[in-house]
């Protein structure tokens, strides 16, 4: 693929046949990338995340137990690494200062010396997070602090140049009331900027906010959306809300100061599998099993943007979007058939949905 | 008054309508009251103002009376349109310009942009290396468990039994009120394929779970339409123990793609076709219907069928990866009526 087209995608997304793909929304095209050529079943793509010096380099976490490190400026798979230990696939991948941090399913977090040459080296450091794990999060503010969570495992957040015992390790809620024990299973983890907050989403359709600050080891704030495990998560560009997606495909955006649902986003028809919100513009991109990228926009109005469909299993994986100069024409909702070019149309906004409110339906639909 | 007993007698017998209306209009024509009579036939009957139309009549029968009348003539009309169209057609022969093509909702379908295209290689290599390419490849041979909802009423079971015998390699179980999660792994132990679970309500089936086993997607189908053996007319006798062929019609997106694996699995694959029967999943506009014929072939050109075995309509409701697990499991496709249902000319299989 040209180093042109490599450059101008806009949204990143992994597969479970291990292709990446770089969307162009502008152009409307999916470009594909593979490292080996042929698509393969075993190098299915279970963790993104961007390598560190801005956002040119990302890293690609596969089923076979190897990063890749793919270079957006060149377009090609630069070089990759086997990172054994443990069992199951990446739930979490994270680059800081030289360093990769690797976790795997069965509970191993390795901190690896990311040195290109050097591929057989040993971890630096070694964790036992503890089984089960869905999710490991780096905190983009503080580099080597990392959160995990998973299915009967709770949130704790580790410092990898502190000691071997968690920083923060939460406590699960009171029983129910019928004095049952409350089962865990975070999905998902995202750091709240601005202060010490941790979000997570359940599969028991709970978002809770945990606060490391404060001597409460319980979730400060809990409320519940649906009745599907929430799958992915997301944070908002205002940074007061999240928005969720579970596994049949409703999205919603729930509000974090007071636990409120602000609204809801339709046209997924799968489960959730990759949220990612633009750092800046009210954008969202999400993707899921139904194999369709779609973007929508988060407020005035809410609605479908953009749909693509690149007519892969997308167990998408999606890495942030790209900060790009060119964005004047973000208002079209034509979805282009893969790799065809086609003009962009001025077309209105679809639909606008609130949870108990309904609105008149739109002029066109996805 | 004789006037409004001319006209109640007048207005349910045809035949008098337009001689009763003729009758009035002459009575009438002296008082000049225009507004009431209609100008059709008389030379002298009163105009009506411009604008005027037939729902602006206060009388109920008066106004059905001008409507039916009004019916006719467009009934008349567009009959001698289409003569006129006809004769116009046999006038100019081979030069006549072709017959245009009526709208229907299939010719009117919107483009679906997850439609497979046959040379799409990722398409392709996703198809060869998901759960059902064993199948494809020949290195499993399907085996079918069917049970149905706890209690079943005899439609059910009949319906099952039927199933049976046109699914070759399959077996009837009692459901004893198992849960289906415990079933499963019991089946995938014995090597079974494929669960089919057919749901009843009220008595008749109506849901239709299919699942393949050792951990491969779970459609979830609503049913209808059941027809037994014994309901189908002009039938012919029992299926017999061939294998039979299967013809997958239509199945064109992505979606449609698995789903049709799905059935396409269900059946031995092999392609020395012997019994010369065939079952049959064509998808219309979202509705898969089955059918199972016996065909016999009486020349080249023509063919002789015969419907055995029971027929029913089905409708993809979702489907699921993982095997059945309708609370954690991760959908693929689920059917949402009030966004995907919108559009009368939108169809997803």
């Amino acid at each position: 693929m040209a180093a042109a087209a490599a450059r101008w995608n806009h949204v990143w997304v992994g597969t479970e046949t291990g292709i990446l793909k770089g969307v162009n929304l502008q152009r409307k095209q999916a470009a594909n990338f593979t490292a080996g050529g042929q698509p393969r079943r075993e190098e299915a793509v279970s963790a993104l995340c961007w390598g560190t010096g801005g956002e040119t380099q990302i890293l690609v976490g596969c089923a076979d137990r190897t990063v890749k490190h793919f270079s957006t400026e060149d377009g090609i798979f630069q070089g990759q690494r086997h990172c054994p230990g443990g069992e199951g696939i990446f739930r979490g991948l994270a680059q800081t200062d030289g360093t990769l941090i690797t976790c795997v399913d069965s509970g191993i977090l390795r901190v690896w010396h990311d040195n290109d040459k050097n591929t057989s080296s040993d971890p630096l450091l070694e964790l036992r997070v503890g089984p089960g794990v869905c999710r490991m999060r780096q905190d983009p503010a503080h580099p080597h602090v990392v959160a995990t969570g998973g299915k009967e495992n709770a949130l704790k957040m580790w410092d990898l140049q502190g000691s071997e015992e968690p920083v923060f390790r939460a406590k699960n809620v009171r029983n129910d009331w019928l004095d049952l024990r409350v089962p865990i299973w975070d999905q998902d983890i995202q750091f709240l900027p601005g202060s010490q907050k941790l979000v997570t989403c359940t599969g028991y359709h709970q978002v809770r906010v945990y606060d490391p600050a404060s001597p409460q080891r319980r979730p400060v704030l809990e409320t519940t959306y649906g009745e599907y495990p929430l799958t992915a998560m997301t944070l908002t560009p205002g940074g007061n809300s999240v928005i969720v997606g579970n596994t049949h495909g409703q999205l919603a955006e729930i509000d974090l100061r007071q636990g409120r649902l602000l609204g809801c986003l339709k046209g997924l028809a799968g489960s959730v599998r990759g949220l990612q919100c633009h750092p800046s513009k009210p954008l969202l991109a999400s993707c899921g099993l139904d194999r369709v990228l779609r973007i929508h926009r988060i407020q005035n109005p809410r609605g479908l943007e953009h749909k693509d469909e690149p007519q892969e299993p997308q167990e998408p994986n999606k890495v942030p979007l790209e900060d790009t100069e060119t964005d004047e024409l973000w208002a079209s909702l034509e979805a282009a058939a893969k790799r065809k070019l086609s003009d962009l149309e001025q077309t209105q906004g679809a639909l606008q949905t609130r949870r108990r409110k309904k609105k008149r339906p739109g002029s066109t639909s996805p | 008054m004789a006037k409004a007993g001319e006209k109640s007698s007048s207005s349910w017998k045809k035949s008098l309508k337009r001689k009763a209306a003729v009758e009035e209009i002459q009575e009438a024509a002296g008082a000049g009251d225009g507004a009431t009579e209609s100008g059709v036939q008389p030379p002298k009957a009163a105009a009506f103002p411009p604008g005027f139309s037939i729902s602006e009549i206060k009388n109920k029968q008066r106004r059905h009376l001008m409507f039916t009348r009004w019916k006719q003539q467009q009934r008349k009309e567009k009959l001698a349109a289409k003569k006129k169209l006809k004769k116009e057609r046999e006038a100019l022969g081979d030069k006549a310009p072709p017959k245009p093509v009526p709208k229907t909702i299939d010719n009117q379908r919107v483009y679906d942009e997850t439609t497979v295209d046959p040379n799409d290689e990722e398409v392709a290599y996703d198809e060869s290396t998901d759960e059902f390419a064993s199948y494809f490849n020949k290195q499993t041979s399907p085996k079918i468990l069917i049970t149905t909802s706890d209690r079943p009423h005899g439609r059910t079971v009949r319906l099952c039994e039927q199933l049976s015998t046109v699914i070759p390699n399959s077996h009837v179980y009692y459901r004893r009120g198992l849960a289906l999660k415990k079933i499963i792994p019991q089946c995938i132990a014995r090597e079974f394929t494929d669960l089919i679970v057919i749901n009843e309500d009220r008595k008749t089936p109506n849901g239709l779970i299919l699942s393949h086993l050792p951990n491969g997607p779970t459609a979830h189908f609503k049913m209808s339409s059941v027809r037994l053996r014994k309901e189908i007319k002009r039938r012919g006798k029992d299926p017999t123990e061939h294998i039979p062929e299967i013809i997958l019609n239509n199945f064109t997106t992505r979606l449609g793609h698995s789903i049709g694996r799905m059935f396409a699995s269900l059946f031995p694959h092999n392609p020395q076709f012997i019994g010369r029967q065939v079952a049959t999943f064509h998808n219309q506009r979202d509705y898969i219907f089955f059918r199972f014929h016996r065909y016999i072939f009486r020349s080249e050109k023509k063919v002789g069928i015969q419907e055995l075995g029971p027929r029913f309509t089905l409708k993809l409701r979702s489907l699921q990866k993982g095997t059945f697990d309708s609370k954690y499991g991760e959908y693929e496709w689920v059917h949402k009526p009030r966004e995907m249902d919108t559009s009368r000319r939108k169809f997803h299989l």
